[in-house]
C-alpha cells in the first residue's frame, strides 16, 4: 500500500488531494505515474506529463527511483513560495 | 531556526536572536519578502500560501545545511508564512550573522535561490480583473537564479 499526494494546482484539477493505492508493492515513479494517468484525461494530462514534479517520503525525486509499499508520494506543480 | 507558520513575525525580535551570544559575529544580514501589489501582469489584492506540511521543514532544513556547509556563518534563521495573506504582508525571512558581510550577504541570497526553486510551497493569488483566484506560474528569472551557485 502506498499514499499519494497531490498540491496546489494539480490537486485543484484533479479534485482528488490524498488516494492510496493498495495492490502496490514496488515500482518506479514512471511507472506509477502511468498507474495513475490510466484514471482519466485531466490525470493523463498532469501526472503522465511533464506537468507534476514528484516527492517519495518528502524528498525530490528522479523518474527511475524506487517507490516501496509504505512509502509516501506526492505530485505537484513546480514551487511559487518565497 | 526554522519556522513555518501561520502566524507574521517581528524583524526587531528576530534581529535580537542573531546578535551574537560571543563577538565573533562582524555582519548580520537580513531579508524579508513581502506580498506586493503587481505580479506577472496582473493586479493583486491578496494571496493564499498552500505548503506541504510533511515536506516543508525538511526542506528548509536541508537548504539551511546546505548553506552553512557553503558559507562561513554563525547562525541562519529562516520563516516562512503560509495560509490567507493580505497586501503588504510578510511572506519569508531570512536572517544570517557572520564574521564577513560577503559570506552574509551571499548566504542569504542563496538560501533565497533555492528555497524559490525547492522548498514546496504555491502561491494562489487573488487578483482584481479576475473573477476565481489563480495559482502563479514560476518565472523564468526565478529557475535561472540557481545557475550563479553552479
Amino acid at each position: 500500500m502506498i499514499k499519494v499526494l497531490f498540491f496546489g494546482r494539480l490537486r485543484e484539477l484533479l479534485d482528488c488531494s490524498q488516494l492510496e493505492i493498495k495492490n502496490f508493492e514496488q515500482g518506479t515513479v514512471a511507472q506509477l505515474r502511468i498507474e495513475l494517468a490510466n484514471k482519466g484525461t485531466q490525470w493523463a494530462e498532469f501526472i503522465a506529463g511533464n506537468n507534476a514534479l514528484a516527492a517519495v517520503n518528502q524528498e525530490m525525486v528522479e523518474e527511475t527511483s524506487m517507490i516501496n509499499s509504505g512509502d509516501e508520494v506526492a505530485f505537484f506543480p513546480p514551487v511559487t513560495g518565497g | 531556526m526554522i519556522s513555518v507558520q501561520e502566524a507574521d513575525f517581528n524583524l526587531s525580535i528576530q534581529y535580537d536572536m542573531l546578535r551574537a551570544k560571543d563577538n565573533t559575529d562582524g555582519a548580520i544580514v537580513t531579508f524579508i519578502g513581502l506580498v506586493r501589489d503587481f505580479n506577472q501582469g496582473h493586479d493583486v489584492t491578496g494571496l493564499f500560501l498552500e505548503h506541504y506540511p510533511a515536506m516543508t521543514a525538511k526542506s528548509l532544513e536541508k537548504i539551511s545545511v546546505r548553506a552553512k556547509e557553503r558559507f562561513k556563518v554563525n547562525q541562519l534563521d529562516i520563516i516562512h508564512r503560509v495560509g490567507q495573506l493580505a497586501l503588504g504582508d510578510q511572506i519569508v525571512y531570512v536572517g544570517v550573522s557572520s564574521p564577513h558581510r560577503e559570506e552574509a550577504f551571499a548566504c542569504a541570497q542563496f538560501v533565497m535561490d533555492y528555497l524559490k526553486k525547492e522548498a514546496p510551497f504555491w502561491k494562489k493569488e487573488t487578483r482584481k480583473e479576475q473573477q476565481q483566484d489563480v495559482w502563479v506560474e514560476t518565472n523564468k528569472k526565478d529557475k535561472e537564479a540557481l545557475k550563479k551557485w553552479q
